[in-house]
């Protein structure tokens, strides 16, 4: 065992495990719901809640903090709904307003906490950038936890949620709440990024929804498969991240995302059927098919 | 969800028998984005089981009217009411087949799957669909004639694929009331007569279908009931007594591009008689 492989990281990896796994699944609705922009959106929310919580408990009380980014990002929601709802504002346009503003109030109340004594200033940076190894066992217990939560909520509501994500009014018409259950899915999406927030950071946050879910799009036509493709690239990219981080002293964020992106990238070159090679050779195939009964002379195919 | 379900099943037959409560009564519904009215005090009242048509000009609202009576839009006055009841108390008898471009194609689901939402409603909340919806599934692909093509997912279908995806999903709700929104639209002639003897198949069956149209040549031969509407409902019954060039000239205004389709749609009216 190497040095950086200690008790702690098997900890760390563990929670990274888990919220990889969180931000995948919830991920994929996030991307079919066209909301991709949305969670970047609330993960940038989330700073003023988290700093709030700071400077009310008064020390970097890590559960405090997460309950400040979900309340703060719930403000957000609200705050896009009332665009969508009063004024004639675009969606990406209330979505950019509200990432700006709420990032630009958490920057102030961040430089308040750095002004003030006995700077706790680490713990908020890492919010913003990702630090996973600052990451305690009893902060793993909450990630665990919430995680655990959150795919169970969507194991259970599976068929639910696939329906109104698909085709909300028919769900309204066949009597589901379908209101309540997109209104559902926007709070996972949150809980999905304040779970993330302390490992990836808020910068990064969006990526950890949206590059899981759009490299398993590759592989699979299936909705359950992606889900669990999805499921699995977020996993595997918060652990082999958090390790190549942990090794060469990177932001944690920052190397997951990186990690992530490879697994992209594999897939729109490599994935059978819909990546890039794939098709080129499909092409190549047919082309030189049609050619050949071209020349023998033959009928056009069907 | 559950509960509803045994009031229901319960409840259907005494209503199918009471015949002076009518199927859809739609009474001073008005309808507006913003200030701009998009329907204006539309009575409407079906006590038979009919093949209706709904008919108008683009703008005239003639979605907006399914959707205000499904309850998907909110209704500045009025109400809807369906075999006697508030809608939301009728939901497992309603069917409804969504404009084609209500959806993303692109969504990672097989026609089966897509088809198998219309068993969701009796399903109730958690539970799955399994052997008996499945099989259910796929007896109404068969009435659609897109068994073959159960496992696909859904963008790989051509247009008339995609509809007739969407109205396999309407039977499996085995309503007792259709809402259509343009089930022809973007179809080939040889799948809006396969769509249009489905429609007739319901209408044997005792059920009753509305349908949002846009082609008047075929009005008089496919629908035995019609609703004439610009925003306000122009005339509503019978083809035979409705559908004349008086209402369809104030339905459609003086247009001069209709006016040439409207006398073809009248002309194919006096074949059919």
């Amino acid at each position: 065992m190497t040095d950086w492989l200690t008790y702690n990281s098997l900890i760390v990896l563990q929670g990274v495990t888990l919220l990889g796994a969180c931000s995948g699944v919830i991920g994929c609705f996030a991307v079919l719901r066209r909301r991709s922009l949305v969670g970047d959106a609330l993960a940038h929310a989330s700073l003023p809640g988290v700093c709030l919580a700071y400077l009310i408990i008064g020390e970097k009380h890590f559960f405090a903090m997460l309950i400040g980014a979900f309340l703060s990002g719930l403000l957000g929601i609200g705050f896009l709904a009332i665009l969508r709802k009063f004024t004639r504002i675009k969606e990406d346009a209330g979505i950019a307003i509200l990432l700006s503003v709420f990032f630009g109030a958490g920057i102030v109340l961040r430089s308040v906490i750095q002004q003030m004594p006995a700077s706790g200033r680490a713990g908020l940076d890492s919010f913003i950038f990702g630090h996973s190894a600052g990451i305690v066992q009893s902060d793993v217990h909450w990630i665990t936890g919430l995680s655990a939560g959150t795919l169970l909520i969507v194991l259970l509501c599976y068929k639910e949620f696939r329906l109104v994500a698909f085709d909300p009014e028919f769900a309204q018409v066949q009597g589901w709440p379908a209101r309540l259950l997109d209104f559902a899915l926007m709070l996972l999406l949150l809980g999905a990024v304040v779970i993330g927030l302390p490992a990836v950071g808020i910068l990064l946050m969006a990526a950890m929804l949206i590059i899981p879910a759009a490299a398993a799009r590759f592989w699979t036509q299936r909705f359950s498969f992606l889900l669990l493709l999805s499921a699995g690239a977020g996993m595997g990219s918060g652990i082999v991240g958090t390790i190549l981080s942990a090794k060469f002293g990177v932001p944690t964020g920052a190397c997951i995302i990186l990690v992530c992106a490879a697994f992209f990238f594999i897939s729109l070159l490599f994935a059978p059927g819909r990546g890039v090679v794939a098709r080129i050779l499909a092409r190549q195939r047919n082309n030189l098919a049609l050619q050949a009964q071209m020349k023998a002379g033959e009928e056009p195919p069907p | 969800m559950n509960a509803m379900h045994t009031v229901d099943s319960s409840a259907a037959p005494t209503i199918k028998h009471a015949v002076k409560v009518p199927i859809l009564d739609v009474h001073d519904v008005t309808v507006a984005y913003h200030r701009k009215p998009v329907l204006w005090d539309i009575d409407l009242t079906l006590t038979q089981p009919c093949l209706l048509g709904i008919v108008g000009p683009n703008g005239a609202g003639k979605s907006t009217l399914i959707k205000a009576i499904l309850g998907l839009v909110p209704l500045v006055s009025g109400s809807v009411q369906i075999f006697g009841q508030p809608v939301t108390s009728q939901r497992k008898r309603i069917g409804y087949v969504p404009q084609r471009e209500s959806v993303d194609w692109e969504f990672p689901v097989s026609v089966l799957d897509v088809v198998l939402m219309g068993t969701y409603g009796s399903l109730g909340w958690f539970r799955r669909p399994g052997a008996t919806e499945k099989a259910w599934a796929r007896q109404c692909l068969d009435m659609v004639g897109l068994r073959d093509l159960e496992d696909r997912q859904i963008g790989q279908l051509s247009g008339g694929q995609q509809q007739r995806t969407f109205l396999a999903r309407a039977l499996a709700q085995q309503a007792d009331v259709y809402f259509m929104d343009e089930p022809f639209a973007g179809v080939d002639a040889a799948t809006e007569r396969a769509i249009f003897s489905l429609l007739v198949n319901l209408r044997e069956q005792g059920k009753t279908v509305l349908v949002v149209h846009h082609d008047l040549r075929t009005v008089p031969a496919y629908f035995d009931q019609v609703a004439l509407l610009n925003v306000r409902l122009v005339g509503s019954g019978p083809t035979a007594t409705v559908f004349n060039e008086g209402n369809l000239r104030q339905t459609y205004g003086g247009r001069l591009a209709v006016l040439e389709t409207l006398s073809q749609a009248v002309e194919a009216q006096e074949r059919t008689k």
